[in-house]
């Protein structure tokens, strides 16, 4: 009660209930976040069986009978008569764990080799931020192509179903470490030469303590802002390569796969494949982002 | 022999009286000159005559090269380069082409039997992709200046049916320019012929930027009439809501490759219309039927070995939804794996009944799979209409009788391979027919793997009776019995189940209203037979 008490009265809650923005973010964020994660038991249909889908019903439109089989769609399907509420409850919850994922796996690369780079220094710096400064000179769009397309030359056919997504994160993130590894080695090495940082040296602390215990926790704050933008970055990152139809299976439809579908049928008409999902992607992206805006400016000292 | 060896100066001044020809040409029908912009999915790989069989190539060549024969709208024969053709009365392995006289090629010079004799050598160089259409010539002569006669290994009674493709070079041109061996395009090589031309047919290059634009127009000295279209300007737009967006913009004028789901709301748009017509391709499954264990599979052994599970999987395939959901109309479903334009098609082989899932999982158990089992379905999704659509759509109906199909969907240049090495258990393919006759599939699709036979028999079917039926095809005279023979194969090859056909596909062009542009059932729209209404 005390630490929650603790926790309301804090900087950062008090920026947050004072910026209707994050509110709103924060809800429209929270509302997507849910139904991903309890999506088998708020959807309607599993659009992931395909046993379970009947062609028929392709092309529904939202709220319309079926001309063949009269099932009603609350959104629509689209042209294998999934239901179209439901794909993007199942297709978001790919994208959020893809995004996360790759987040994560980027967060976990960027630090320790910005952690090495700035404690260590010399060559061992030069080398890791020289392969980050040419990795910074591609679009990180590109890079993930480039790693996508070679992990599937390796990956026997049978198997890209079940490995795609797991190649999609390790592709994702692979192109979007550079960022976090740049902060941190710079963090690191403002941190190295205080006087906390030499007086643990002098007592004999082992480096590999200094690093974790002293240093990580005080170059995080700048770390967990680019992650939050980052998190919507590779939110669209993932729904890039499905739009491009390099990402997860069709059969597994994420929001990037849908909008693929949907934008072969906008002359035709049947603009709810596409709208739904797209509408579903901008909301989320854009809750994601504005949370990280919000929280680098609550972090931000100059401008408290 | 060598009255058109010609030389250098001679040629190079009739280039030039021909070029201000052109140019005076141009000038004179100016008056009601029309140019046609015409847009498709794909470039011509090559302008080399004979170094890839590819569609889009061969439809783009048709304009500036001829063949001996062509290939009309409704599928028959029609003269072209050769006015007749018959097999000789003394040597039935001996075909004999008389030729057009007054035939003459861009560049200004004669065309004469030497010219066929060239070309038909060169198609049959280790480098052309056409080969295998002439892989039953032993020789190739000239008698007289307007006569060749082509001596087969035995009695040939179709063999004019694989010149439709097969275009006339002129010697002198390909002398003079070092490409008497067609382009090895595998290799990555590159010759002069792969961005000049000099054909007979009714337009010249004017101009050609490779995936970009390549413009033509209509050859003055052309023996036949002179077509409405005076100039074509043809643009490969890939994206088809791009091609499209560029027909109603007003960008281009004629539009190959429509979408199915497009077509409702071209036909309903002003100034826009669109023409259909079915295509002479079916589109089907296969599946290894033959080895002992299948390579993606959790069952034990090979399902699709035993006769009921070709059975299900005939009977879970809703051809009526796929023709109405995925194809919008725009199929012919069939059981049939041949489609109607092919000798020795019948209207009974096309009969399909109600699709009867319970019956199917019924059977599915009853072969011993209580469970049911998994098997990987490859599939393209670049290369026929809707082609993953139509896979992911089997995928579902499949599961139902407990049939799990894993989809591997990927781009045409993975895919054929797979079946070319024996790589997949399950697939789709489509097979067009060029020389509308069954043999070219049995040859191609359930003769035994050996030789130049099978070459795309990814089911592994092999049976010594049916093969022994298809090379004796090769050399019956008699027409009668042929059919017959062709009959019996086909009676054997529906009652193993060896494909599992789904539909013949439709083809649609979209233009300007005013623009008459027939289907072609083997996508190759001649831009020489459009018409105005004005």
């Amino acid at each position: 009660m005390n630490r929650l008490a603790r926790m309301w009265d804090s900087d950062i809650a008090w920026s947050f209930r004072n910026s209707p923005v994050a509110i709103v973010a924060a809800i429209i964020a929270l509302i997507i976040v849910l139904g991903a994660v309890f999506a088998p038991w708020i959807a309607p249909h599993d659009p992931f069986n395909s046993a379970s889908l009947n062609l028929m019903d392709g092309f529904t439109p939202p709220g319309e009978p079926n001309q063949f089989t009269g099932n009603t769609y609350l959104m629509g399907t689209d042209n294998q008569g999934r239901d179209i509420f439901s794909t993007i409850l199942y297709g978001a919850r790919i994208s959020l764990f893809v995004g996360f994922s790759a987040v994560v796996f980027a967060l976990v690369l960027g630090i320790g080799l910005g952690l090495l780079a700035g404690w260590r220094g010399g060559w061992v710096d030069s080398l890791i931020m020289r392969i980050a400064d040419v990795q910074l000179s591609f679009p990180s769009i590109l890079i993930a192509l480039l790693i996508f397309g070679v992990a599937r030359g390796f990956i026997p056919p049978s198997m890209r179903e079940e490995v795609a997504i797991w190649v999609l994160i390790v592709s994702i993130g692979l192109s979007d470490w550079v960022q976090y590894a740049r902060v941190v080695r710079g963090a690191a090495m403002v941190e190295k030469s205080k006087e906390y940082v030499q007086a643990a040296r002098v007592i004999g602390v082992h480096p590999a303590r200094i690093v974790l215990r002293h240093i990580l926790p005080n170059v995080m704050g700048p770390v967990l802002v680019i992650a939050t933008i980052g998190l919507a970055l590779a939110i669209i990152a993932e729904a890039t390569l499905s739009f491009l139809g390099v990402g997860v299976p069709p059969t597994q439809p994420s929001l990037g796969t849908l909008i693929r579908i949907g934008q072969q049928y906008l002359f035709s008409g049947e603009w709810w494949i596409l709208l739904f999902p797209a509408i579903a992607l901008l909301l989320l992206a854009l809750s994601v982002n504005l949370l990280g805006d919000w929280l680098r400016d609550a972090l931000n000292p100059r401008l408290r | 022999m060598s009255i058109f060896t010609k030389d250098q100066s001679f040629a190079h001044a009739r280039k030039m009286l021909s070029v201000s020809a052109l140019a005076l040409a141009m000038t004179s029908v100016s008056a009601n000159a029309e140019t046609l912009r015409w847009a498709r999915v794909a470039d011509a790989l090559t302008l080399d005559p004979h170094s890839q069989n590819e569609g889009p190539t061969s439809t783009l060549l048709h304009h500036i090269y001829e063949t001996l024969v062509g290939r009309a709208t409704d599928g028959s024969l029609t003269p072209r380069l050769a006015t007749d053709w018959r097999i000789s009365e003394e040597d039935p392995s001996v075909w004999i082409f008389t030729l057009r006289e007054g035939v003459t090629f861009h560049d200004g010079s004669e065309f004469n039997a030497e010219d066929v004799v060239f070309s038909l050598n060169r198609v049959r160089a280790e480098s052309s992709g056409f080969k295998a259409l002439h892989s039953a010539v032993e020789s190739v002569s000239m008698v007289d200046d307007y006569t060749v006669h082509v001596k087969m290994t035995g009695p040939s009674p179709l063999y004019v049916q694989n010149l439709t493709n097969t275009f006339i070079m002129d010697q002198g041109w390909a002398e003079a320019n070092d490409v008497v061996e067609p382009q090895n395009f595998a290799a990555g090589e590159e010759n002069f012929a792969v961005r000049n031309t000099n054909g007979t047919g009714p337009y010249t290059l004017v101009s050609r930027d490779p995936e970009v634009r390549t413009v033509m127009a209509a050859f003055d000295g052309h023996w036949d009439e002179t077509p409405a279209v005076t100039e074509i300007v043809y643009t490969p737009i890939s994206e088809a809501a791009t091609r499209v967006a560029a027909l109603l913009s007003g960008e281009v004028d004629v539009v190959q490759d429509v979408p199915v789901q497009d077509i409702a709301r071209l036909e309903q748009t002003d100034g826009v219309k669109i023409t259909t017509g079915p295509e002479n391709r079916n589109i089907f499954f296969a599946y290894d039927m033959v080895s002992d264990t299948l390579r993606s599979s959790d069952a034990a052994d090979n399902p699709f070995k035993k006769p009921e599970i070709r059975e299900a999987m005939a009977l879970v395939l809703d051809r009526d939804a796929i023709q109405q959901v995925v194809m919008r109309g725009q199929s012919q479903p069939s059981a049939a794996p041949l489609p109607p334009f092919v000798n020795g098609w019948t209207e009974e082989m096309n009969a399909y009944g109600s699709p009867d899932v319970e019956r199917a999982a019924q059977l599915v158990v009853e072969a011993g799979y209580p469970d049911g089992f998994s098997v990987d379905l490859n599939c393209p999704n670049d290369r026929y209409l809707n082609d993953e659509a139509i896979c992911q759509a089997m995928v579902g109906m499949l599961g139902r009788a407990n049939i799990r199909a894993n989809l591997v969907s990927q781009t045409r240049s993975l895919h054929f391979p797979l079946i070319e090495n024996w790589e997949t258990d399950f697939y789709l393919l489509g097979w067009g027919v060029p020389t509308f006759d069954s043999a070219y599939i049995f040859n191609f699709l359930v003769h035994t793997r050996e030789d130049a036979y099978g070459a795309y028999n990814g089911s592994r079917y092999s049976n010594p009776e049916v093969d022994a039926k298809i090379e004796a095809l090769a050399t019956m005279t008699d027409l009668e019995a042929r059919d017959a023979t062709i009959a019996e194969i086909w009676d054997q090859v529906m009652e193993d189940r060896v494909f599992l056909n789904v539909h013949n596909q439709m083809l649609a062009y979209a233009m300007r209203d005013d623009i008459n542009l027939d289907v072609h059932p083997e996508n190759q729209p001649k831009m020489t037979t459009v018409t105005f209404n004005n």
